[in-house]
């Protein structure tokens, strides 16, 4: 097979950290390759420096056999090289073909529409993509978003695909979906590198997997002779088990009544639609849907955040039986009335952090009010950081000089999820809690879940990934559209059928 | 070439870097000197450095201005900490003036001096506090913009000051105020030197420890209390701060009510510490010259008084040299302006690095 694109030596360098140490890795036409690591083990500096963003300390990169120098995503996008981002870089009022030739040069400065229709279809027609050139991208979806970023490549020309976790945003079928339109690409004779963290896919549409480890080349493994154990164990540097518990505990008590709850946005667009559920302590209720099928505000809701319409009514039983009306109240009141609801918001930095601040400053972010004094303490946050690096083997320089953004993903997630724990709740929320993570990180967080559950707490999950769901949950609240689509039993249930409950209430049966 | 943020910069690099920009402004400045006016850059540094420390006198000036623009930023600081651009010190400066002026000019004599006194920081206080709590107010009810608000109070504020100057005329028809308490029976009544002993440059005595004071009380608040905490949180991210149950529109009236106290006090120290008048002068842009203060210090009080004692020496010495050498003003603007430029600019290269990248060529 000829080599569309090969690293020798490749080192980054970021301070005193080794990003990147002497990575070689070659890329064939026609070829799917997936590449695989741990957060923090080098794979997006990796891409990072083909598709121009960063400029490598040492090595060389060829493109098709020629040796590059690859300064700007100019260069990158002239040698054919075109990255996909996790996070779309669209522009929302334009359409789908006003944003494929953004940027791009037309013969006397003009538009040709009818000839970028045409080149479009063309490309959409070749690989199997459905995408609607006039459609605006407010009014996309995230699959149809991601198709539009797909197309934009490839009219630039481009034979080399970088795709960024392009399946953390989408729904199963969705996934099928790109991975059919991947292997069409493919065929074409395109070299494709997918970045993502989900085994399955590697297994289902790479032909081969690189792994790095702690930006280290680990090795390259034929995607037929390896097996999610195999790739995980590679990646981990030992052998890691890979299945999640589900215990059952025999207490279980109704923590939290949820009941004929509706939420607005600002536009008065309905997000939640007369909600009702039971969360119970001792339990995995999981929450699945298709993302923005009102799983925040759900979340939001319970958490005092959001403004409740007319008739919504949410209920906290307190160990001792005690009914106590949550709705109306804020996050102080929810304090103030010893509710010990514990909280980890989607969006880190926006919501469950403060980015700037050290570990330790954020630790103290639920608990600085306690005492009568004017003064911080310092002492109580200071041993429980210490605590939650320690429990949750937080890699961290310190736990009280770093701001907390510096940190990589998973260690940013184990402090979140790590406070919110040594709240000692009775109901404990996630959203997307292991978006992000690599793999082991991700298995942490199960198994701190599940401990949760054995002690009682009531614990309510929004995930993503259907086969975690299922494996994870006792019980799966599916939501479209912000309507409660089904609850169903996560031990009686199939992915299909829940993938068909999160686009059509009640599953359509 | 290629630029990249810094992770991590050791303190004695930084302040090389910092060093360095300084060096480097001096000898820029040395060619402008010589290209346009022909002479000695040698002796117009020195000519500078006289017009801010040359005799005692000099000193105690330069002194009393960077107090009084420290006092400012400050003010600034926790709303700055909170990301709330008040840029109306100016504003909440004068109205402390004119609450100082208004007791020193209608109670003197009428009451105790220590009653006075209390009386002028207490209005001082709470004057500034309203005028600070009004944008904080409609911030956190309606979300408006704060940097106009701020500034448009500002006009407010020199209008106030405007009446009252055209109120309290003394002598009548002089347009200003006069030195308060300057002669008679209430000689010196409101002045704080005068408070409990009279003496040297008392006033002024006052002054930095009044400063003083109160950049080791900000700083403990922002960074040891709940509140100082409370301030940093909202100011980094506000859902963080509500899903915290920190109730973000008390914070912001809170801390701008403080802010605006602070910079008052300011206000109260010009007029009883140093001017013993009010006029429209009496911030005299130094509201916003704070504002450069409080953002190169970082929001730390003692840094501020190290850049404050900067702004003045420049100032100082560029009216010195203009004097000394019959340069018209706007040749030593030029020159601050250059030293200013490198010390902003020096802050890019302790924040970023740069790397020439090498075409490798084997």
């Amino acid at each position: 097979m000829e080599k569309a694109l090969e690293l020798k030596n490749i080192t980054k360098h970021f301070g005193s950290l080794i990003a990147n140490d002497h990575i070689g890795l070659t890329l064939y036409k026609g070829e799917i390759l997936s590449l695989l690591g741990e957060n923090g083990s080098g794979k997006t500096t990796l891409m990072n420096m083909i598709s121009g963003i960063y400029y490598p300390d040492e090595g060389q990169i060829f493109v098709d056999g020629k040796e590059v120098e690859i300064k700007s995503p100019k260069d990158a996008f002239d040698l054919h090289i075109g990255m996909i981002h996790q996070h779309f870089k669209l522009v929302d009022v334009f359409t789908a073909a006003e944003n494929i030739v953004l940027g791009l040069e037309g013969e006397k400065g003009k538009l040709d529409k009818k000839a970028v229709h045409a080149a479009v279809k063309e490309i959409a027609d070749r690989y199997g993509f459905e995408i609607d050139p006039n459609k605006k991208i407010y009014d996309m979806s995230v699959s149809e978003k991601q198709t539009v970023e797909i197309v934009k490549v490839l009219y630039r020309g481009a034979n080399i695909l970088i795709l960024d976790e392009p399946t953390a945003v989408l729904t199963p079928q969705e996934t099928n979906k790109l991975f059919a339109v991947m292997r069409n690409m493919k065929q074409d004779g395109k070299a494709i590198i997918i970045i993502t963290h989900k085994l399955h896919e590697v297994l289902d549409v790479s032909d081969r997997v690189v792994v790095l480890r702690k930006g280290k080349y680990i090795g390259d493994v034929e995607t037929k002779n390896a097996s999610q154990q195999s790739l995980t164990d590679m990646m981990v540097g030992r052998a890691v088990s890979l299945n999640i518990d589900r215990p059952h505990y025999e207490n279980q008590r109704d923590t939290l009544l949820v009941e004929h709850l509706t939420v607005r946005d600002k536009e008065g667009v309905k997000k939640l639609d007369d909600v009702t559920f039971t969360a119970r302590g001792g339990e995995i209720l999981g929450i699945a849907g298709i993302a923005g099928s009102g799983q925040r505000e759900l979340l939001e809701s319970i958490a005092g955040l959001q403004h409740l319409e007319e008739g919504s009514k949410i209920t906290y039983i307190n160990p001792e039986g005690k009914h106590i009306d949550v709705n109306g109240m804020d996050p102080l009141d929810i304090i103030n009335n010893n509710i010990l609801l514990s909280f980890v918001p989607e969006d880190r930095f926006g919501m469950g952090l403060v980015g700037g601040m050290d570990i330790t400053k954020n630790v103290m972010l639920r608990t600085y009010r306690r005492g009568a004094s004017p003064v911080l303490d310092r002492k109580y946050p200071l041993d429980l950081s210490n605590k939650i690096v320690n429990d949750l083997e937080v890699m961290t320089p310190d736990v009280n000089k770093t701001p907390i953004r510096k940190l990589s993903g998973g260690n940013v997630q184990k402090v979140l999820v790590g406070r919110e724990i040594e709240c000692h709740p009775t109901v404990l929320m996630t959203a997307y809690a292991v978006r992000g993570l690599d793999i082991n990180t991700s298995y942490t967080i199960y198994n701190l879940l599940t401990e949760q559950k054995m002690q009682g707490v009531a614990v309510i999950y929004v995930g993503e990934d259907l086969d975690v769901l299922l494996e994870l949950c006792d019980r799966l609240l599916v939501l479209c559209g912000g309507k409660v689509s089904g609850i169903v039993d996560a031990r009686k249930i199939t992915k299909e059928e829940v993938g068909l409950m999160m686009t059509k209430v009640g599953g359509g049966a | 070439m290629h630029i990249s943020k810094r992770t991590n910069i050791s303190t004695g690099k930084a302040w090389l870097i910092r060093a360095i920009a300084i060096l480097g402004a001096l000898i820029v400045c040395a060619f402008v000197i010589f290209a346009i006016v022909k002479m000695n850059p040698i002796k117009v540094y020195i000519s500078m450095f006289n017009g801010a420390f040359g005799t005692n006198k000099r000193i105690w000036v330069t002194v009393r201005d960077l107090m009084i623009l420290t006092c400012i930023a400050i003010g600034l600081a926790p709303a700055f900490k909170m990301r709330f651009w008040n840029i109306g010190a100016e504003g909440q400066m004068l109205m402390g003036g004119i609450a100082t002026a208004f007791f020193m000019i209608n109670f003197a004599g009428k009451m105790p001096l220590p009653i006075l006194f209390i009386c002028m920081i207490v209005t001082s206080i709470v004057v500034g506090a309203i005028w600070g709590l009004i944008p904080g107010f409609f911030k956190a009810q309606w979300n408006t913009n704060e940097t106009l608000f701020t500034l448009m109070m500002n006009y407010i504020a020199i209008q106030f000051t405007s009446y009252a100057v055209s109120k309290w005329e003394n002598p009548p028809g002089s347009n200003s105020v006069g030195i308060i308490n300057r002669s008679g029976a209430t000689k010196n009544a409101g002045w704080i030197g005068n408070m409990f002993s009279k003496g040297y440059n008392v006033d002024y005595a006052w002054l930095v420890l009044i400063t003083l004071v109160l950049a080791v009380a900000v700083y403990y608040y922002l960074t040891y209390t709940k509140q100082g905490y409370e301030i940093a949180v909202v100011g980094d991210s506000e859902n963080t701060a509500r899903y915290a149950g920190i109730r973000v529109k008390n914070v912001y009236m809170r801390t701008m009510a403080i802010s605006g106290a602070l910079c008052a006090l300011a206000g109260f120290l010009a007029v009883t510490a140093v001017s013993h008048t009010i006029s429209t002068d009496t911030a005299g842009g130094r509201g916003f010259t704070a504002i450069i203060v409080a953002w190169l210090a970082k929001m730390n009080p003692f840094v501020m008084i190290l850049i404050s004692a900067l702004i003045t020496f420049l100032n100082k010495g560029a009216i010195q040299i203009a004097s000394d050498f019959g340069l018209n003003e706007y040749v030593s603007q030029i020159i601050t302006g250059i030293i200013l430029f490198f010390i902003l600019g020096s802050e890019f290269f302790i924040n970023y690095e740069v790397h020439f990248a090498k075409s490798h060529k084997e």
